[in-house]
């Protein structure tokens, strides 16, 4: 954080593309300007009225030239739009071993929970060298989750999730800023980041954070998700081989029918409409049945039920689509 | 095209001459005219009467910032601030500035009618803009909002408290009154114009105030139902913007900068057009490339339908939908280069002379194009996902919407000042007043741009120290700025009362509103003028310049 300066600090492997893209369009955009204003500046100079009834010489315009300053800089700006798009799909596609944090915001407060279960508020420590991807939602209203060291931001939007990732590269603490303007104490919603090296982080983990240790459940969400499941009765319709609701082992991450006959990709936005409006997109093959939990489940709940229902994904239970391929077969 | 038939060729003018502003003196004389040139000057002193208002609220907002720590006003009022500043100076001084005020006392003109299509709509629409102005102060006087001008759901449908449906009222009943205005010059640009007056005799004032009337008639309806739904929701929660009813909060962001960046272009546009006539004028050419100006003015408004998503790439858009909207969004900035690039040929092996007028339209250029090419950064999507919603964005449209719409619209009302009043106002200040906004304007939103960068937030009542110099700086030269801003109101009142008395044609320039005397009288032209030449047709000169 610290003192004034002319540059951000950087402390993350996107920090520098985005930095040398900014000094590109920089350099581009001090020729170009450069020239145009000396181009002026010299016709003023150079042209400037010398007599009251001075008639200078007509010109219509001149085609090739128009084709030369049109074409020029579009291949000039074709580059930057290139530029930009490769950097921001990069920084859109985590990378499959990132470490997933969640991350909430609500009027004005930045809840996190790491992987393990850990929680913090409006501090978020992680490792260097670890990717970390972050999935985040709010609580109320839009919030945006910036960190400018590591040049990324994401907005928090109520109802849906969002992603956004980076990897540390320095240790140090950096500012957290809510970007998205959020009512009464907008400014006040900030926090840090601290970067630790890796040995470090696994002795903050266990140490706990004597500040936050008062943030109930330190227990990986996922945990916390099975028995959420148990405890808000999912299990009578999604048991094993149920015929009320579809099995969800194997659902997330994959494509599923719908009665409307589109297919839809399983994602966390997904799982949390099917909770929160059940209605909304039905299975194929199952009736409207399920009621909804709106005003039941917090964000943190519904983020437990989704990891749990992430983790059935991950731990070789047979899908759905294979699972009905035997009852058929 | 000043080779029309031009009769009385105005010598210095009797004093008994009637004109539109001696056609009546009483108070219901102005407020039920339906004189294009006596509404113009209704607007423009409404116009600036906003300006005032929007630019007080500025200077508590910046007052604030000079320190870090939010101590001056509360957070609350803070929020309060910014936001009516910002309802003011886009829905209630940038969007009307140059339309409704020299637009709608030039066009007519310029075309050779006698007024615009539609004389009594265009009366109502003033009344329509008044209306939604006192909508927007009530709501300041009225406990405020503080939701920010771009009024984003679900805060400002559900959980912000204040006067939010009154400024949505004022922001929406205004919207009317320019689509109404819109409409109006459509359909007096296609039906109004002078015999020989074709399409592409047309000066480029009017080629821009075509483009931009398309867009006022195409986008404004969609900015005036998004914000309905608002209220609705907030009056009835019926669940189009809110998750918890079933809503999408996003959707209202789609549907406001489908009309909110046009909007941008409703601003610049017809600046743009000043500037073509008076880059012209002042250096006695023809405009350099005229149609090529004349079509990046309508592509602009075409393409600039479909840019709206740069707004949202870090909204949870799709990256796909992001890249699109970045690549269109590139697009949009050649037409905006092409424009630049032949004012700046229009100068060459000129004939320039720097009469008040042309220093802001130095100024314009230098200011439009740092606000052009900054673009370029934020149109990149990889580094907008730095920048969005920092004090870069806010540096890039004020160099855009203050530094290029209010030059072009203070060196418009500088050049059309004698044909509108029939004084001339003092030169000297005049000039001293662009230098200062210009240099005043750098020092208060340059730093902007690198605090910005280093990550400061928009819409921070209170930061982290290390921005302070940035802050400290544009305080200071909002200073400078708004001593420049307040000087033209000075001298041009006086001159008024004091000012020499103007000649039909003081810059010795060639549209059809030089070829009558100044002040006008009520019907602009005695008999229908024909033209016979083209615009800018500097070839010749037959005025000479007097006073
Ligand atoms: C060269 C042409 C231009 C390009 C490439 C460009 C690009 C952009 C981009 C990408 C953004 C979104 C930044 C963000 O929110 O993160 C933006 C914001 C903005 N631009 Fe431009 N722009 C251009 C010209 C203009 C013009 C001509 C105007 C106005 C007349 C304008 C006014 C604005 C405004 C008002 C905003 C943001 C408003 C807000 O968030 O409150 N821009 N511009
Ligand atoms: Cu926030």
């Amino acid at each position: 954080m610290g003192k004034f300066s002319f540059w951000p600090e950087s402390a993350s492997s996107f920090a520098w593309e985005v930095d040398a893209l900014y000094i590109f369009i920089g350099l581009v955009c001090l020729v170009f300007g450069l020239g145009v204003f000396l181009t002026v500046v010299g016709f003023a100079i150079k042209y400037k009225r010398k007599s009251d009834d001075e008639i200078p010489e007509q010109i219509e315009g001149n085609l090739p030239l128009e084709i030369f300053w049109s074409v020029v800089p579009l291949g000039i700006v074709l580059a930057m739009f290139a530029w930009g798009a490769v950097l921001f799909f990069k920084m859109s596609t985590p990378p499959a071993e990132a470490l997933n944090f969640s991350v909430v915001g609500k009027q004005w407060m930045w809840k996190v929970q790491h992987p393990e279960g850990k929680r913090e508020i409006n501090e978020l420590h992680i490792p260097i060298g670890q990717p970390i991807k972050l999935t985040i939602t709010a609580e109320d209203v839009l919030h945006s989750f910036y960190i400018p060291a590591f040049r990324t931001k994401i907005d928090a939007v109520p109802g849906r999730y969002t992603t956004s990732w980076f990897e540390p590269t320095k240790a140090g603490e950096y500012h957290i800023f809510c970007a998205e303007y959020c009512g009464l104490d907008h400014s006040r919603m900030i926090g840090k980041v601290v970067v630790m090296e890796p040995t470090q982080y696994t002795q903050w983990l266990k140490n706990g954070n004597v500040a936050v240790a008062s943030v109930a459940g330190n227990e990986p969400p996922e945990a916390v998700g099975a028995r959420l499941f148990e405890e808000q009765r999912c299990v009578t319709c999604h048991q094993t081989n149920g015929t009320l609701g579809p099995m969800l082992a194997g659902v997330f991450g994959h494509e599923v029918k719908l009665q409307s006959g589109e297919t839809i990709m399983a994602d966390e936005t997904y799982v949390r409409e099917s909770i929160m409006n059940p209605t909304a997109k039905i299975v194929a093959g199952f009736q409207p049945l399920m009621p909804t939990y709106q005003g039941q489940l917090s964000e943190d709940q519904l983020i437990q039920l989704i990891a749990y229902i992430k983790s059935l994904s991950q731990t070789g239970i047979q899908t759905q689509a294979e699972h009905r391929a035997e009852n058929e077969g | 095209m000043a080779a029309v038939e031009v009769h009385d060729t105005p010598e210095l003018q009797e004093p008994e001459r009637r004109t539109y502003l001696n056609a009546g003196h009483t108070l219901s004389s102005w407020l039920l005219t339906v004189d294009h040139k006596r509404i113009g000057i209704m607007y423009l002193i409404a116009v600036t009467s906003f300006f005032l208002v929007g630019a007080l609220f500025a200077a508590l907002v910046r007052l604030e910032l000079t320190t870090p720590a939010g101590d001056l006003l509360s957070a609350d009022l803070y929020n309060k601030a910014f936001t009516m500043h910002g309802v003011v100076m886009v829905f209630f001084v940038l969007i009307p500035s140059v339309p409704a005020t020299l637009g709608n006392f030039l066009i007519p003109i310029m075309i050779g009618a006698r007024d615009v299509a539609f004389p009594r709509l265009n009366l109502f629409s003033w009344y329509l803009f008044m209306a939604g102005g006192l909508f927007a102060l009530s709501a300041a006087v009225t406990g405020g909002v503080d939701t920010g001008w771009t009024f984003y759901t679900p805060y400002s449908s559900t959980y912000a408290n204040g006067s939010v449906l009154l400024a949505g009222m004022g922001a929406f009943v205004a919207g009317f009154s320019s689509i109404l205005t819109g409409l109006n010059f459509i359909v007096t640009i296609h039906t109004m114009r002078a015999p020989g007056m074709h399409w592409f005799r047309l000066p480029l004032f009017i080629w821009a105030h075509y483009a931009t009337a398309l867009i006022q008639v195409l986008g404004t309806p969609v900015i005036a139902i998004t914000l309905l739904l608002m209220m609705l929701e907030r009056g009835l929660h019926i669940g189009i913007f809110d998750p918890t009813l079933g809503g999408d909060p996003v959707l209202f962001q789609h549907l406001f900068w489908f009309y909110s960046h046009p909007a941008v272009y409703i601003m610049i546009l017809p600046a743009m057009g000043v500037i073509s006539e008076m880059i012209a004028c002042f250096s006695r050419r023809r405009i350099f490339g005229y149609s090529f100006v004349a079509f990046s003015s309508l592509a602009i408004a075409i393409i600039g339908f479909f840019v709206w998503g740069h707004h949202l790439y870090v909204s949870s858009q799709s990256v796909y939908v992001g890249l699109v909207f970045s690549f269109i969004t590139f697009l949009v900035a050649i037409p905006s280069a092409i424009k630049t690039f032949n004012w700046a040929a229009t100068m060459y092996k000129g004939s320039i002379s720097y009469d008040s007028p042309m220093i802001f339209v130095l100024g314009f250029m230098g200011l439009f194009l740092i606000g052009g090419l900054t673009g370029l950064f934020l149109a990149a999507v990889g580094l907008d996902v730095h920048l969005h919603d920092t004090y870069f964005v806010v540096a890039h449209f004020h160099y855009i919407m203050v530094g290029g719409a209010i030059m072009g619209f203070l060196g418009g009302l500088h050049f059309w000042w004698p044909k509108m009043t029939g004084r001339m106002y003092p030169e000297l200040p005049a000039k001293i007043a662009a230098w200062l906004v210009f240099a005043g304007f750098n020092l208060t939103f340059f730093p902007q741009f690198l605090a910005g960068y280093i990550g400061m937030p928009r819409r921070y009542h209170e930061y982290p120290p290390e921005f302070q110099i940035f802050n400290v700086m544009s305080s200071g030269g909002a200073v400078v700025l708004g001593i420049g801003y307040l000087m033209p109101m000075i001298y041009l009142i006086w001159s008024i009362f004091y000012g020499k008395k103007a000649s039909a044609n003081p810059w010795t320039g060639k549209g059809l509103e030089w070829t009558i005397p100044s002040p006008p009288p009520t019907e602009n032209f005695e008999r229908t003028p024909i033209v016979m030449e083209e615009a800018y047709e500097y070839s010749h000169l037959e005025v000479k310049k007097v006073g």
